[in-house]
């Protein structure tokens, strides 16, 4: 069976600097997989190597056995890898429903004319496209704000949304950077449910980015731990959390 | 049920700017036929409908794209030049005005679109400055082609030249010669088809295309490219082909209410498009509410009777606009500005002024 | 022969287009804005700078002084009313301000001054005109802008590369947070970019004016552009790129009036920009910028 996403060997550097250095990790389809590793480790990078931001300068990455490396945003998004931002970046001006409906974007199409002149498909794909939003917004519990705009959400649930647009896009692959920061415990422990419901319901893999350990040791079964680009472990949460060398690279020495 | 009730939202908003312009519409049927209009007033009703066009097309561009275009003015050129042309070269082979004159729309719009795409396709890639500085260029370079260009037929066929030494070596035959564009002197025997129904006529279509274009799925895309472009793409949206979408939607119709102020007059001149044309169309679109089509209608109808109405004025008036241009952008942008002009005048944020029916209700979705 | 002496004015004016483009250049890499009033404070120099002279009986040096003067409070004046506040401000929100600044400024000229185009008085009588051979003579004024542009900008160079001002202009737009947090005040070292910029566009206005005549409310507007497009030419933020996109765009210009047409060497000079930016964004020397996601 290939792996939902297999990276061999990826890195970057910029300049001198190796941000990531050789990276190699295997997901299995429908894993909850967590890259940590302390500030400054390369781990949102990676992020961006994976969602084409940036061009990797070496190694290669795979969704589904389908090699996307050197591919640009838009055409990975199109392959099914949808992501969320460490500093939220929501359509601000937009309203909740619509953020969502931009994730809609590519799998519900009528052309620019077609809204123009309001022909009968743009009403038939609207509701469809109305339905399906709401559809997303209630699981993340947010359908009673949809005609907020997205600015006004308090910040917990901004970065809810950001997770509703992202799987608007119907990835197989969902990529969260930091999804619990700066939320309270409490909110942190329905984020984690809400991640575990998003894995369960729509059948998804997620590699997510964590500081909260108790976020990463409630939900993740892999972890990969990185520190200055390179992979210091590797392998099942509980074990490599107790890794003597992963306990040091946290806590200095 | 609750999503209806959504869709009639946006829609009821629109209908009241669509009921803003059928009421000034209207008012101005009243006006003039009762006789009470002076000759004053009729002068101003298609420049004012003119405007109109301009400051939502504008506003397109501005609010919608989130981009600075200083060469409004410009396209407005084209689409002045090429509808005129159009109708003066079809005025004895198309009698009818009805057919005549919406085919020199849609040609006039379409040149303008085309030289719209055509600015657009090297610059929406790049940051927001380079957009202003090279739409304010091409403003220059049309106004400058524009001034020195001559187009002429004869028995001989279409002759057309850039500067008045080329012109004058042309040999022309004399007894067929008919001129176009005469250089500076631009065109004098536009056809003076455009009134102020048409005018309005011009205005609902923009309006239309306008809003439906902004609440649709196209409309989204834009917006959240202006919002966030980072994130626009990680959800799949083609930066470029939106922003390109947009632009040349606004060139349209910044060359249709080119093709109407050309028909207005008898007389053409280049020199007219120019950078100061460009900036009052931005003070519209600025004192409006930058994204309130509403605002930017209001706006452009006060701004363009007020200084007719009001002689005096006259020597203040750019830099009245200059100020407002100033004022408008550190009371809305600045957060410490913001809380003392609340703090004295409640709200006198424009987009709400303008937009007492959508106003109470904060945090809701804000296209009127 | 008639090339060279082309070649030699392109040069003169590209010098002048040099030194406004440092001022676009400095103020972009610090303060990451587009300062488009800074054409036209070109234009409010060369207005002090001829009032100075033709009203009283000043020398034209202490006019220059003045000018100088005169424009490097103007500029600091504009930073701080229209510019500061709006740090935070969508880049839209800060691009229309300065327009707003610029038509402000273009139309209180027009108020005092009037439309009517002033000739401005030829300061550098007193430089002799260079005959090099028979059919080719560089004016005084050419002479002079050259000296004047290339000694300027070995001037900055060294003030950005070993002072401490300059150094912290260095650091503030490489990043504006850290450099703060160093201790680097950020407003003093944006308003000083500010002065330097504005003070550098008062000689550039004697320059050009020396050279063109012509003064009225609308002179610095045009310059001003195309030493934007001579900033992006030679890369934006980079001060070299400002100097050599000044003079090859002036080359350029000056060139393509006398060999293709006067009427439409603008239309050209733009044609450039809109190639430059489809080939090369970055300009010739000009860093990759890129959004930090």
């Amino acid at each position: 069976m290939t792996a939902m996403l297999e990276t061999k060997n990826l890195g970057i550097s910029f300049g001198g600097l190796k941000a990531v250095d050789g990276l190699s990790l295997k997901i299995e389809k429908g894993q909850l997989y967590g890259l940590i590793g302390p500030n400054g480790a390369g781990k949102t990078t990676a992020f961006n190597l994976l969602t084409g931001v940036y061009k990797p300068t070496m190694g290669n990455f795979f969704l589904d056995g389908e090699k996307l490396t050197g591919h640009n945003t838009i055409e990975i998004n199109k392959k099914g890898v949808a992501r969320t931002f460490q500093n939220i970046r929501l359509f601000k001006q937009l309203s909740v429903l619509d953020n969502v409906k931009v994730g809609l974007h590519n799998d519900y199409q009528y052309g620019t004319a077609v809204g123009i002149f309001r022909l009968p498909a743009f009403f038939k794909t609207e509701k469809e496209m109305n339905r399906k939003a709401i559809e997303l917004l209630e699981v993340f519990d947010l359908a009673g704000e949809k005609d907020y705009l997205a600015s006004n959400l308090p910040y917990g649930k901004q970065r809810k949304l950001e997770i509703a647009r992202a799987l608007a896009t119907s990835p197989k692959l969902l990529l969260l950077d930091e999804p619990a920061a700066g939320m309270n415990p409490n909110e942190t422990q329905e984020l984690m449910d809400t991640i575990r419901f998003v894995r369960d319901n729509f059948d998804m893999t997620i590699l997510l980015i964590e500081h909260d350990m108790r976020l990463v040791s409630g939900i993740c079964e892999e972890i990969t731990v990185l520190n200055f680009g390179t992979v210091l472990a590797q392998g099942e949460t509980s074990k490599v959390l107790k890794d003597p060398e992963v306990v040091k690279a946290y806590l200095g020495d | 049920m609750k999503n209806l009730n959504n869709m009639s939202k946006t829609t009821k908003k629109n209908m009241v700017t669509y009921g803003i312009v059928l009421a000034m519409f209207i008012f101005c049927v009243v006006y003039t036929t009762t006789g009470m209009a002076s000759h004053l007033f009729k002068g101003l009703l298609v420049p004012i409908c003119v405007n109109v066009i301009l400051a939502v097309s504008l506003n397109l561009t501005v609010g919608i794209l989130g981009e600075l275009s200083l060469g409004h003015a410009g396209f407005m050129c084209v689409g002045a030049f090429v509808g005129s042309v159009f109708s003066m070269v079809t005025e004895e082979t198309i009698t009818s005005v009805w057919i005549r004159f919406p085919l020199a729309f849609l040609v006039g719009g379409l040149s303008a679109a085309i030289i719209g795409l055509l600015v657009g396709i090297p610059v929406l890639r790049l940051r927001g400055d380079y957009l202003a500085i090279v739409t304010l260029a091409f403003g220059e370079i049309i106004k400058n082609i524009m001034n020195n260009l001559y187009l002429a037929t004869d028995a001989n066929g279409v002759h057309f030249a850039i500067g008045v030494e080329a012109y004058n070596n042309i040999t022309f035959d004399a007894l067929s010669k008919k001129v176009y564009i005469n250089g500076a002197m631009g065109i004098t025997e536009t056809p003076n088809d455009s009134n102020y129904f048409v005018g309005f006529a011009l205005i609902f279509i923009t309006l239309i295309v306008i809003l439906n274009l902004v609440h649709s799925r196209t409309g989204r895309a834009i917006m959240a490219i202006r919002d966030n472009r980072i994130a626009a793409e990680s959800v799949g949206i083609n930066i470029t082909k939106y922003k390109l979408i947009a632009f040349v939607i606004s060139a349209f119709f910044a060359g249709v209410a080119g093709v109407l102020y050309g028909h207005n007059l008898s007389s053409l001149v280049a020199t007219k498009f120019d950078y100061n044309y460009s900036i009052l169309i931005l003070v519209f679109v600025v004192l409006g509410g930058i994204g309130s089509m509403r605002g930017s209608i209001i706006a452009a109808v006060i701004l363009t009777a007020l200084p007719e109405l009001l002689r005096g004025l006259s020597d203040y008036r750019m830099l009245m606009y200059a100020i407002i241009l100033i004022v408008m952008m550190l009371v809305n942008n600045n957060e410490t500005l913001q809380m003392y002009t609340q703090k004295w005048f409640g709200a006198i944020n424009p987009k709400k002024f303008f937009d007492a029916a959508g106003s109470k209700k904060k945090g809701k979705e804000g296209v009127s | 022969m008639n090339f060279l002496s082309y070649l030699i004015s392109g040069i003169s004016l590209g010098s002048v287009y040099a030194l406004i483009a440092l001022g676009y250049t400095m103020v972009y890499g610090i303060a990451k804005m587009l300062n488009f009033a800074h054409g036209d404070v070109i234009m409010i120099g060369g207005f002090v700078v001829f009032t100075a002279i033709s009203s009283s009986a000043t020398s034209p040096a202490i006019a220059i002084i003045c000018g100088i003067a005169v424009c490097t409070l103007l500029g600091v004046i504009i930073e701080k009313i229209a510019y500061k506040p709006l740090r935070n401000a969508t880049p839209l929100a800060v691009l229309i301000t300065a327009i707003g600044v610029s038509y402000l400024l273009q139309n209180i000229a027009l108020l005092v001054f009037g439309s009517a185009s002033k000739n401005f008085p030829n300061i550098f009588k007193w430089c002799p005109d260079w005959k090099v051979t028979e059919g080719l003579t560089v004016s005084g004024v050419t002479i002079i802008t050259i000296v004047v542009t290339v000694v300027i900008m070995i001037g900055l160079t060294l003030f950005i590369h070993y002072t401490k001002p300059g150094t912290a202009m260095q650091a503030v737009s490489e990043d504006r947070g850290a450099a703060q947090l160093m201790g680097v005040s950020v407003n003093s070292t944006i308003s000083l970019t500010f002065a330097i910029g504005s003070a550098l566009a008062a000689v550039a206005s004697v320059l050009l004016c020396s050279a063109y005549p012509l003064l009225n409310p609308y002179t610095g507007a045009m310059p001003g552009i195309k030493a934007f497009v001579a900033a992006v030419f030679g890369g934006i933020g980079s001060i070299p790129g400002a100097m050599i996109g000044g003079i090859l765009l002036g080359v350029i210009e000056n060139l393509s009036k006398a060999y293709i047409s006067s009427q439409l060497s603008d239309a050209i000079v733009f044609a450039v920009l809109i190639i430059i930016l489809s080939l090369k964004p970055t300009g010739i020397l000009g860093k990759k910028i890129s959004e930090k996601v």
